[in-house]
């Protein structure tokens, strides 16, 4: 019997098929030159987006899977090409999102021997990754695919990395479609505890204040509409996480806004006020929770998490409910009663209101001076109809654009939460107009993080990718600067910057470009960057030493909010 | 606060990969615990890696850490213990200067007290075994210490076997197994 022998590249190609992956985003070089000389013959299957730096690919890589849900492809060469992937690798992991890392590898004769571009990524990659393995022969290739998939997409997803020795590139063997059998080390979804839902409808039905705290794992685990339904049964006003911003309409009336350091009023003192705390698919950060020892003391509390490691990490609960979200909230959903807190729900306004005279209106209708941040971030919002996706870079730009961004459909914001990566947005933006091309994309950027990844303007002209990139340009890294204010009296140490003329940065990169110094150039500016086809830049000059506010300061009670400074 | 005076025992069970050794002690050092004592080695079940690792801390961080160390994938399960919970054992090695045994004949007399057991004499050292505690090893080695005999001295990681009734980790694989067959001969 003869069986077709294929090269390990060909197997590697046709794995990912077998994947259901379209788009790969990476980086050719000698250790990985013989899966790009077989993707030459696979262009019709599978599109190879051409980054130009290797962090751009893995961060286009994560912004495509956090809008498309899928598993976002990274492929690169050895050595530095697999070191420049680190940081989007460690932040993917903080932040669950599902993608897979396939870098080269010297030979497996070679291993160990300092061989060029020899990195061990493996275990660099260990303590930052879901998982990390080495594949050493053309037949270890289809298995260890299929478990890479299986592993980064499934349970809390997460970043695998596999490292890909150039022998099993080339040697032959037969390709054998995979499917996943019982891997004892790996349960994707632990079990409920037997008891939990019952003990979690309790909990809320017998709830006079309750207050719900929605995570990015409600998004992980498709579970908006489970979500929905239960706040809106049990009448439990419910605020998100940044990462967790588009699980629920900004517009519904439950919505009581963002949690957490530069979060809505209302939904941090209510967080001190609540008598029962039900957390979703969120994992109790300290940019959430401010000081831990304080935080809802007098509240029970519910965890719903898919990571048994979540549970009781940061805040002690009365109830953990295990599982997949999507299952869990819709068997607490049958058991919970109707109810109607609307005393509770309506004590919520006064400090939605406080907080629009003293924060929101100043900063988003000013009555002169300069062009504020939030109210760029307002008008592009409602110019787009509430439906764009959200990308933003990480500083004053990032919060700004979670505060006054308003959503009306699930999976559309792309920031980078648990590790702030400054120069995420760009590439993350590019990734975002493959998952969803029909979809308008926006990227909130300042002038520290664009020039991070700026590099990747290249790619965008190159795919005419229709990222909208509206740079927010204050000439400071304003979150320093903020926190150098406030906390360093305003000793601006270094985070005076000085920009490149991006007109011709534009010019040189082929994009159309406008610049917005004066507020009346504002809404025909964005009017004409969202009619414009393709990608666009507009630079807005704005408020040098404005402030995001409010502000829980680092390690303070979650309810003690600055209005002011 | 709880105080970190307690010895605690985990037992891991891993598939035996490559780097898990430091993704698993990377959990302890990461939430700075002293590792006091580490042995890894195969285990009764086929393909899988024992690894018992003893350290000082309190049972809200063991639950914590043991619940972080499992989630890596190729760890198979991880469970802590007190002492009470299991049957833990150390093994010592010394070798000892034979003249100064022969000069000060106490030195035999306090490793027959110890339980040590003398496996080689020759004239110049002698080799010295002895299995137990901590405390009980090391009791003989401050003892033998007066005497200025000792040339080296080497003491293994803890190893412990559980007290329980029933083998939990074959009845835990057994039912996941089970688990997922059902699960995939309904799709
Ligand atoms: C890679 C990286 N380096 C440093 C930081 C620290 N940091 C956080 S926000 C910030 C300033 C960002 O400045 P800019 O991009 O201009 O945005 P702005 O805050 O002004 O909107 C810095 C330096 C970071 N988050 N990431």
């Amino acid at each position: 019997m003869t069986t077709k022998q294929l090269s390990g590249a060909e197997i590697f190609m046709q794995s990912l098929i077998a994947e259901g992956v379209d788009t790969l985003f990476g980086y050719p070089g000698g250790a990985i030159m013989p899966v790009y000389d077989a993707l030459y013959d696979y262009r019709d299957r599978l599109n190879h987006i051409l980054v130009r730096h290797e962090q751009g690919a893995i961060h286009a890589a994560e912004g495509y899977a956090r809008v498309s849900g899928k598993v976002g492809v990274c492929l690169v060469t050895s050595g530095p090409g697999a070191t420049n992937t680190i940081t989007g690798i460690a932040d993917a992991m903080l932040d669950s999102t599902p993608v897979v890392v396939i870098a080269g590898q010297v030979g497996t004769k070679m291993l160990g021997t300092d061989a060029f571009q020899e990195c061990d990524i493996v275990n660099v990659a260990h303590p930052i990754s879901k998982w990390a393995y080495q594949i050493r022969s053309a037949e270890d290739i289809a298995p260890a695919i299929k478990r890479a998939f299986h592993i980064a997409s499934t349970g809390r997803p997460g970043p695998v990395v596999l490292d890909f020795t150039k022998n099993a590139q080339i040697e032959k063997a037969e390709y054998i479609p995979q499917e996943i059998g019982f891997l004892r080390s790996y349960e994707a979804v632990p079990e409920t505890k037997p008891g939990s839902i019952e003990a979690a409808a309790e909990l809320i039905n017998a709830a006079q204040k309750p207050l719900v705290l929605i995570g990015q794992g409600v998004e992980l685990g498709n579970a908006q509409e489970e979500v929905r339904q239960l706040i809106e049964k049990a009448d439990m006003p419910a605020g998100c996480t940044l990462l967790g911003l588009s699980c629920l309409p900004s517009a519904h009336p439950l919505n009581m806004g963002m949690l957490g350091m530069h979060g809505s009023l209302a939904s941090n003192v209510k967080t001190q006020e609540c008598d029962l705390l039900v957390a979703i698919g969120m994992r109790f950060d300290d940019r959430i929770t401010g000081n831990i020892s304080t935080y809802a003391r007098q509240a029970k509390k519910i965890h719903f998490d898919i990571d048994p490691s979540e549970i009781n990490k940061n805040i002690p609960v009365d109830v953990a409910v295990l599982g997949n979200c999507k299952d869990t909230v819709a068997r607490v959903l049958e058991l919970v009663k109707p109810a109607n807190h609307q005393a509770w729900r309506d004590s919520f306004q006064s400090y939605h209101d406080t907080e629009r005279t003293k924060v929101i209106d100043p900063e988003i209708h000013p009555a002169g001076g300069p062009i504020r941040m939030g109210e760029v971030i307002d008008r592009v919002s409602t110019q787009a109809h509430d439906k764009a996706i959200v990308v933003t870079d990480v500083g004053q730009n990032q919060m700004m654009s979670a505060r006054y961004s308003r959503f009306s459909e699930s999976r559309s914001i792309v920031t980078s939460g648990g590790m702030g990566t400054m120069g995420f947005g760009l590439p993350a933006a590019i990734g975002a107009t493959f998952a969803a091309p029909e979809r308008t994309t926006c990227l909130f950027v300042g002038d520290g993080g664009i020039q991070m990844t700026i590099e990747e303007l290249g790619t965008i002209m190159e795919q005419q990718c229709p990222v909208k990139i509206i740079l927010l340009n204050n000439n400071f890294l304003g979150n320093v600067r903020q926190w150098q204010e406030l906390f360093f009296q305003s000793r601006y140490s270094f985070t005076h910057l000085l920009s490149p003329d991006y007109s011709k940065i534009a010019e040189a990169y082929r994009l159309p470009y406008a610049l917005v110094t004066e507020r009346e150039q504002l809404n025909e500016a964005i009017a004409t960057m969202l009619a414009t086809e393709g990608p666009y830049l507009l630079e807005v000059a704005v408020m040098e030493e404005d402030n995001v506010l409010p502000m829980c300061c680092p390690g303070n009670d979650v309810d003690d909010m600055l209005l002011e400074i | 606060m709880e105080q970190n005076n307690t010895l605690y025992t985990l037992i891991i069970f891993s598939e035996n990969i490559a780097g898990l050794l430091n993704a698993v002690t990377s959990v302890f050092t990461r939430r700075q615990i002293n590792i006091e004592s580490l042995n890894v080695s195969a285990s009764s079940i086929q393909g899988l890696h024992r690894y018992t690792i003893t350290c000082f801390s309190d049972e809200c961080t063991m639950k914590k850490v043991t619940k972080q160390i499992e989630k890596k994938i190729g760890v198979v399960r991880a469970s802590y213990f007190v002492s009470s919970e299991i049957y833990i054992q150390e093994v010592a090695l010394f070798k000892l200067s034979t003249p100064k045994m022969l000069e000060h004949g106490e030195i035999s007399k306090t490793i027959r007290i110890h339980s040590g057991k003398i496996v080689e004499v020759n004239p110049i050292y002698s080799i010295v075994t002895i299995d137990g505690m901590t405390d009980e090893i090391l009791s003989l080695y401050e003892n033998l210490t007066q005497w200025d005999c000792i040339l080296q001295f080497v003491r293994s990681g803890a190893i412990a076997i559980t007290k329980n009734r029933r083998e939990l980790l074959d009845e835990y694989l057994a039912e996941r197994e089970k688990k997922f067959n059902e699960n995939e001969g309904r799709c």
